[in-house]
């Protein structure tokens, strides 16, 4: 296989990791965070109202898992097509 | 020991060690001096990052905006975290792989134009002018406070301190700088959280903390702030949205995306060896930040029940004015804190009726800078706090002057007016146009138009209309031409400054305003702060369109994109 279409089927398999991860991104922040913030808040987290809780403190707690997963999938995926620097 | 002479030495040690570095990391290369040679580790960069980001606007307001707002003041603690995953997703492995010093190099190599190029360093100068009066205001407000001179007086110190720092650093000693501030920082934030945590629920992590219950009750701390603030007449802290939850969505996605877009955090990511460098730089960064970030809410919240507790100890109990502690004396020497008393009982009212209320001016930019003296901790932590502001403050001042006098230098100067000139003059020029950069930004922090956050907020909008756009479409599409680019940039930027601009006055002068500060003129109840998104939208729209109607990029471009998408090779850029 010629080194563009290589490249390209990189690009997609690199495509469908950042898209699952970019709705769980919004569903976190704007979704219980702003828009479900009411309905969330009926529930209870210690002290902390849910939605309130994922305002202030778990968006920001799964932002931080999110790039964690995307560094891990995109190791392998460089080594799966032999494209991290290492292999120069 | 007494305050006063602690924090001199506190602050002074701090300094000493800033200069120290900034003399022992001295740029020698333009190499150098944009982008640290290219040879910092990821972990160090993601704690220079963090620094760099963690701006004025974080240490000292965000958290008394919060205290203020309530649930409303999530948008910041969203929109500052939430953007470093689309900077590790969508922008930062790529740029790196491009490999060059600017922002406005990149898009004026994928735009195969000098217009686009210059057009995105007007921008960038807009967004980090903004940027850098917040820092400014922050620099003086501390200055004033703890060393006792006036707000103007701090102000000069500031700028006298950060032109010999960013002037010798460079990239380089900026980058080990900012080490050294991340770690002042962080303490300064944490320590003082974790004491008044303690005091009031017994949990040392704040951030459990302000989940749990009262020491020595079972009422919750969250219920019982509730309860507090709605007796004084106010919105139930927990659920006050900002406005409305359409203006607090367009709000955190203005900051998100202005987050990824501002030039001085990007740049930081072309000083990383590789591209997975430049990804797990990004994990890191987030997580130096997030530290503060996940600290921030319990500050806010803990900081506006010691503030009403102390007022008003128990209810219809009100403090006596003559009885104020020295904190509130203090703070009143600033004008940061003004008292009325409206109805002559030498009592301190305070309520959300303007009638009654004896408070009448509680600026929020003093919440975490007397957090400390509220919660009676001891002077150390204190003068430690005074040096964590001016780290956060000077630490991103630095950030900001390299991006804007980089862009002067390397991308109007060496890119467009004057190709030929030598390595050595061009980092002279960058030098000269640092001075100017900081005399600009020390002229608006001597009016500044609005609370450091608030101006803070309208340069996320002018950068995530402009800049943040142009970079994902360059990335992203291989069809969105020069002429899309430019025309998207231009119209994105615009839309929302003449929005800014119609509600807050012309440059911000009061009276300019043509269509008024007023609520019923805003679209869709959008405040100016937040209207970034909206101008970001417009810019996608714009690009794409005019794109389709003009002819394809050329193929060495085609070709230049593919190959940023490929993370193999990125170090080979770097000695360009």
């Amino acid at each position: 296989m010629s080194d563009k279409t290589q490249h390209n089927k990189y690009w997609q398999e690199n495509l469908k990791i950042i898209v699952p991860l970019m709705v769980v991104w919004f569903v976190v922040s704007f979704g219980c965070g702003i828009i479900f913030v009411d309905e969330l808040n009926n529930i209870r987290l210690g002290g902390y109202k849910l939605g309130f809780w994922f305002a202030q403190q778990g968006s920001i707690y799964c932002f931080v898992l999110l790039i964690y997963i995307y560094t891990k999938q995109m190791a392998k995926l460089d080594k799966k097509y032999s494209l991290d620097d290492d292999n120069q | 020991m007494e305050l006063q002479t602690l924090t001199y030495l506190v602050v002074g040690f701090t300094f000493a060690v800033y200069i120290g570095i900034a003399i022992w990391a001295r740029a020698g290369s333009t190499s150098e001096f944009y982008v640290a040679g290219g040879g910092v580790n990821p972990v160090a960069n993601g704690m220079a990052t963090a620094a760099d980001w963690m701006s004025a606007a974080s240490f000292i307001s965000m958290a008394g905006l919060i205290a203020f707002l309530g649930y409303g003041g999530s948008v910041f603690l969203m929109g500052w975290t939430g953007g470093y995953v689309l900077l590790a997703l969508l922008l930062a492995p790529y740029l790196r792989k491009f490999g060059k010093f600017t922002v406005p190099e990149f898009i004026g190599d994928r735009f195969y134009s000098r217009t686009a190029r210059i057009v995105a360093v007007l921008c960038l100068i807009l967004a980090s002018v903004t940027y850098v009066i917040g820092q400014m205001k922050g620099v003086g407000v501390a200055f004033s406070r703890f060393l006792e001179v006036q707000y103007e007086v701090g102000l000069l110190i500031g700028m006298a301190i950060v032109f010999v720092y960013a002037v010798l650093g460079g990239m380089k000693g900026i980058t080990y700088t900012q080490i050294a501030q991340y770690c002042v920082l962080i303490m300064a934030y944490t320590i003082p959280a974790i004491f008044i945590s303690l005091n009031l629920t017994g949990n040392p992590f704040p951030q459990l903390g302000l989940g749990s219950t009262m020491a020595g009750t079972d009422t919750f701390l969250l219920d019982k702030l509730d309860q507090m603030v709605v007796e004084l007449g106010f919105d139930q802290y927990t659920t006050s949205a900002r406005l409305s939850h359409l203006n607090m969505f367009a709000y955190t996605m203005s900051l998100m995306i202005g987050t990824a877009g501002l030039p001085h955090v990007i740049i930081r990511f072309f000083t990383v060896p590789k591209v997975s460098d430049a990804r797990r730089s990004a994990g890191w960064a987030l997580i130096f930040i997030a530290i503060l970030y996940t600290t921030a809410p319990a500050v806010a919240g803990m900081a506006r029940l010691n503030l009403m507790n102390t007022i008003e100890p128990s209810p219809g109990n009100y403090l006596a004015y003559d009885e104020r502690p020295t904190w509130f004396s203090n703070w009143e020497q600033t004008g940061l804190l003004k008292y009325e008393d409206k109805n002559g009982d030498g009592l301190i009212q305070y309520s959300a009726d303007n009638n009654t209320n004896e408070m009448v001016k509680i600026d929020r930019d003093i919440m975490v800078l007397a957090n400390p003296e509220i919660a009676r901790l001891p002077n150390w932590v204190i003068a430690l706090v005074a040096a964590g502001g001016l780290a956060a403050a000077l630490s991103t001042a630095a950030g900001l002057l390299l991006a804007i006098s980089s862009a002067i230098s390397h991308d109007l100067l060496k890119g467009i007016l004057k190709p030929d000139i030598s390595e050595k003059q061009e980092l002279n020029a960058s030098r000269v146009a640092m001075a100017g950069a900081i005399g600009v930004a020390g002229y608006l922090g001597f009016n500044p138009p609005d609370f450091a956050a608030g101006t803070v907020a309208i340069a996320f909008g002018l950068a995530a209309s402009s800049i943040f756009p142009a970079l994902m479409m360059g990335i992203f599409s291989k069809r969105v031409n020069k002429q899309g680019a430019v025309a998207g940039m231009i119209v994105g930027i615009t839309v929302t400054l003449l929005y800014v601009f119609q509600h807050l006055g012309i440059m911000f002068i009061p009276g300019t305003s043509f269509l008024g500060g007023l609520e019923p003129n805003w679209f869709l109840g959008i405040e100016p702060n937040a209207f970034g998104a909206i101008g970001a939208i417009v810019n996608f729209a714009v690009a794409i369109g005019v794109s389709q109607f003009t002819e394809e990029p050329p193929k060495h471009v085609r070709d230049l994109v593919e190959n940023i998408r490929i993370p193999s090779g990125a170090s080979e850029a770097v000695g360009h």
